[in-house]
């Protein structure tokens, strides 16, 4: 649409009094297999457009899907990882509807007989009130389907309304995708948005843990879709049954931050209406990260039909329970007691893993203490500066552009003293600021901590000479007065002295 | 020997002919094109020849036989492909406008077997408009006549295989089957054909029409040249899910052993409920006298009764459009083929343009087929109709395994009438989906069936079709009883059948 007209909004709290929200979320995730779905196509992103193809993800007249068993294998240990029961015979179905963006205009995917199903999970909140707090979430099913192409509408809009022309990007056709869908989760009431984001994250760590999937949300390889709906609130401890409203569908929501703004938003807009007598229409909407509002897609009512029907041209996918019994003992072990695990590991006292987990930063810390790290330490760069960072950014701790093996290595150039805490944040800028490695950043800004003993004693005498007085409490024996040479001549340095040689150098020349 | 002679010989004695050195494939190959630039004005079997292509492939041929290396024993025998299989490098239009001008950037695996067996490809078949006819006249480019009168059709869809068989224009040709459009062409040509076990031969390749149905396989003029032609082209496939991984039974050894006429110790069941009512009379005559031959060289005849065959022609009619409105819906201008611009809209949208194009595309056949197959997958209709055809599917499926658990083989007539004149059933397509009546059944259940000359009809002197059927992966049945038919039958008559086909030689263009 070529205009955007503000929606009317009812506070989040306000809301809240007069309306219980209800959510179901919709997750799709790229896999990670080397070949796409039904043909022999590589994955790997960011290739130029249209390389990545062939007669079967292009639909060419005659072509023939054939299933990657790797796909499949991925799909079960997601399965089995959410507590689903794996079926012992799936088909394929044809999704049919027309877009450019879809080579055979319908998408191969599952319609009634999903591969595995009637699974749950637990979230753990992270931030804000409620942190800590355990949500358990059904899980409906999760499926296997393959992706669309992407199209690139080229205008002055970038919308494919008032575009001059689009191109159609078929390298992502045919990736491998999980779609992992909730039951409806009701009862969180305000913490709902919350408990969305808490998933999401949850499912991130959780498929990263099981190495299918990149999971990487700014490339498309973990999408989510939220669904919500109101109904009017009952009061606590009534047993009547308040049937679920209309909900809306909004579609791919790119980060973790947005699937928790996304859902209050459509909370405070749909209340609105609701609170005017209006009804809420049933529709998808999009997600504006920009802006922070959705904006309604097409409608979606019940003459959306996609005709689905049974893949013909597969045989049903029938995984036989000793394969499916040996997946589940690949599964990593299950987060809460991968988290107790860790805690006591890493010797973190319960607040201190609270605030870890609140942070969602688990992965991280593991990765810097896989990479040489102490874990006190691995927390505290990950949980200051860089969660104040990430913060700020609006990304999360895994999409800054430091990874864990360069903040390790930080670590390690203090930990042999060549840099101290005040130059360490210094590199970590300079990483962040895409100035190259830490030791490369060492270089290029002479961060390094002088340890030319020549150097340093010419600055102590310097500073000694400076300040009689203090050199003469010094010498009387007042060892505490050392601290104000210290500053002077870590001053004179530009810090890019280790402070502890400093001291040791002033009482040595003092007494 | 002349050109003549050597267009009338079956795949087999030219297979002979090359290993002895008295022909070469070059010499083949120019006979099968000159026959080609000849006949094929007034026949119209061929959409396109690549008379350049087909050229230098028999001349490979004739140096792999020079070195002592060929690479099968159809090695240098050419052959004719329908239009409906990706040939890379040559146009494939499924004889649809929507696809005038596409040339597939690979092989379909039939093909790719047939190139790695040495067959020179001659060109390809004219059909109905994405195999959806019995009669080749819903041809976006024009229909093929019938070599026995050019009055009248060649059947379908495969009607451009077959009389490209029947009239000498190649002694091999590959069709395929969805519902009967190998056998009932055949039957009506006075030809041999065969629609193998479903997954027998691999559909990769082939542009679908109906998925769960379509089957590759031989158009030929006698049961051992279809024998050698499916043990090309039969066997496992990676590339097509649905393909059998199982060896092919020993087919040519079955023809062989077949043609010796001895039928002792085989049961033959006659299908009640194919024939009689709504079959023509010199049809039913012919079939009778075929299975009296059959039993006279020793074969026991049993009457079987498939009570559920009475609902197969309406189950095709709803599983065939359903998955032929989903695999034609790729169609759409943004990749390949057609486009249309629609006049009068300006900055026409993708969709705008994909409807023009359809229209345009897409003949009538296939849009009535669409829409058919649109609405029976539609949501509050599927368990109706798609959820219904299934279970009749299943039913089809009990009546065959009861039926042959009484009998070897099951036989009816191919086709219940000879072939009817161009336009006679144009405006009545449910007269004209009753021609596959016999035929349908064997796709429904993914049995094997062949079709064979069974003599011409005393009313109208054109040839009449005689189907054998067998059990999923029996398909050497079809051989031994096809080839003991044929050669009791040319025993009687002194000859194949296609012998008393009228010249085609100055035949009206
Ligand atoms: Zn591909």
């Amino acid at each position: 649409m070529s205009t955007q007209t503000a929606d009317t909004l009812l506070s989040f709290e306000e809301a809240l009094e007069r309306f219980d929200p209800a959510m179901g979320l919709e997750v799709h995730v790229e896999l990670n297999t080397v070949t796409k779905m039904f043909c022999g196509c590589s994955t790997e992103f960011g290739a130029e457009p249209n390389t990545q193809t062939c007669p079967t993800c292009l639909g060419l007249p005659g072509s023939l899907p054939v299933v990657n068993g790797k796909a499949v294998e991925s799909a079960i240990r997601i399965g089995l990882a959410l507590n689903c029961e794996i079926a012992e015979w799936c088909r394929f179905a044809r999704k049919n509807y027309f877009y450019p963006d879809m080579p055979k205009n319908f998408q191969t995917s599952q319609y009634d007989e999903p591969i595995a199903f009637d699974g749950w999970t637990e979230v753990t909140l992270l931030d804000g009130e409620g942190a800590g707090e355990t949500f358990r979430v059904e899980i409906e099913r999760a499926h296997m389907e393959e992706d669309t192409g992407k199209s690139l509408h080229v205008g002055t809009s970038g919308r494919i309304h008032g575009a001059d022309y689009s191109l159609v990007d078929y390298n992502r056709a045919g990736i491998p995708l999980i779609e992992i869908v909730t039951r409806p989760i009701t009862g969180a009431r305000e913490k709902a948005p919350a408990v969305a984001r808490a998933y999401v994250a949850h499912l991130r760590d959780l498929l990263l843990g099981l190495g299918v999937s990149d999971v990487r949300m700014e490339q498309g390889s973990l999408r989510c879709d939220v669904n919500l709906s109101l109904a009017p609130r009952v009061s606590a401890g009534s047993t009547t049954d308040v049937p679920l409203g209309t909900r809306t569908e909004t579609k791919n929501v790119n980060s973790l931050r947005s699937v928790e703004r996304a859902a209050r938003y459509e909370i405070s807009r749909q209340a609105a209406i609701l609170v005017e007598g209006g009804s809420v229409l049933q529709e998808t909407r999009h997600w504006h990260e920009d802006t922070g509002i959705t904006t309604s897609g097409r409608e979606k009512s019940d003459a959306e039909d996609y005709r689905y029907f049974p893949e013909p041209d597969l045989v049903p996918v029938a995984p036989s329970r000793a394969w499916v019994e040996e997946l589940r003992a690949t599964l990593p072990e299950p987060p809460r007691e991968h988290r107790a695990r860790l805690q006591a590991l890493w010797g973190f006292a319960d607040l201190e893993m609270r605030d870890v987990v609140a942070a969602g930063a688990i992965p991280v810390i593991e990765a810097t203490v896989a990479a040489g790290t102490t874990p006190q330490a691995a927390r505290k760069w990950w949980l200051s500066d860089l969660a104040r960072r990430a913060n700020e950014q609006g990304v999360d701790l895994s999409d800054l552009p430091i990874t864990p093996e360069q903040v390790a290595r930080v670590q390690a150039l203090v930990d042999e003293g060549a840099l101290n805490d005040k130059l360490a944040r210094q590199v970590i800028d300079g990483v962040v600021a895409g100035e190259g490695d830490p030791d490369a950043v060492v270089a290029a800004r002479g961060l390094a901590i002088v340890s030319d003993e020549g150097a340093l004693g010419d600055a102590v005498d310097r500073a000694i000479e400076a300040n009689p007085d203090v050199a003469a409490k010094i010498r009387d024996g007042k060892v505490a007065a050392a601290g104000a040479l210290i500053g002077v001549v870590m001053k004179d340095m530009r810090g890019q002295a280790d402070a502890g040689r400093v001291r040791e150098l002033i009482i040595e020349k003092l007494s | 020997m002349s050109a003549a002679d050597l267009l009338r010989r079956s795949a087999a004695e030219l297979a002979d002919a090359l290993a002895s050195g008295e022909t070469t494939s070059v010499e083949l190959t120019r006979a099968s094109l000159d026959r080609i630039a000849d006949v094929d004005g007034a026949v119209h079997a061929f959409l396109h020849v690549d008379a350049e292509g087909a050229l230098a492939q028999a001349a490979a041929s004739d140096a792999r036989r020079a070195a002592g290396a060929p690479a099968s024993a159809l090695d240098g025998v050419p052959i004719a492909v329908k239009d409906v299989l990706a040939t890379e490098g040559l146009p494939t239009t499924c004889g649809s406008r929507i696809l005038e001008g596409w040339v597939p950037p690979y092989d379909a695996t039939v093909v790719a077997r047939l190139r790695a067996a040495g067959l020179p490809i001659l060109g390809k078949t004219n059909m109905d408009e994405f195999a959806m006819g019995s009669s080749t006249e819903h041809s976006a480019y024009g229909p093929t006549h019938n070599p026995w009168d050019l009055d009248r059709i060649p059947g379908g869809s495969g009607g451009g295989s077959a009389a490209a068989v029947a009239s000498f224009e190649a002694p091999l040709a590959l069709g395929t089957d969805t519902g009967g459009s190998i056998r009932q062409p055949g039957a009506v040509t006075g030809t041999v054909g065969v629609k193998p076990t479903y997954g027998g031969v691999s559909r990769y390749g082939l542009v679908a029409m109906a998925n769960s149905l379509d089957q590759v396989g031989p158009v030929t003029r006698t049961v051992l040249d279809s024998a050698l032609l499916h043990e090309v082209i039969g066997g496992h496939d990676p590339l097509d899910s649905t393909s059998i991984d199982q060896p092919l039974p020993d087919l040519v050894a079955a023809a062989r052993l077949g043609a010796s006429g001895d039928m002792s110790g085989v049961r033959i069941g006659v299908i009640r409920e194919l024939g009689g009512e709504g079959y023509q009379a010199g049809v039913q005559q012919r079939f009778d006298e075929a299975v009296r031959l059959l039993v006279a060289a020793g074969a026991e005849v049993v009457e079987v009764s498939c009570p559920s065959f009475v609902h197969a022609l309406a189950a095709y009619y709803l599983i065939m459009p359903s998955e032929a409105s989903s695999n034609l819906a790729r169609f759409d201008a943004m990749r390949y083929g057609l486009r249309v611009i629609p006049e009068g809209v300006e900055n026409p949208s993708a969709e705008e343009v994909m409807r023009a194009t359809r229209d345009a595309g897409f003949g009538d056949e296939v849009k009535r087929r669409i829409i058919l197959g649109t609405y029976a997958l539609s949501s509050g209709y599927y368990d109706a109709y798609y959820g219904q055809a299934q279970k009749v599917r299943t039913l089809i499926s009990r009546d065959f395994e009861a039926a042959f658990a009484q009998a070897d083989v099951l036989v009816s007539p191919t086709a219940p009438t000879t072939a009817f004149r161009i336009g006679e059933k144009l405006d009545d397509p449910v007269a004209m989906y009753l021609n596959d009546i016999a035929t349908i059944p064997a796709n429904l259940a993914g049995v094997p069936g062949l079709s064979l000359p069974a003599g011409l009809a005393p009313e109208d002197g054109l040839p009449v079709g005689f189907q054998v059927l067998a059990p999923a992966l029996a398909d050497e049945r079809l051989y031994r009883v096809g080839a003991a038919l044929e050669s009791l039958l040319e025993k009687e008559w002194g000859g194949p059948l296609l012998d008393r086909a009228p010249a085609l030689e100055g035949a009206r263009r």
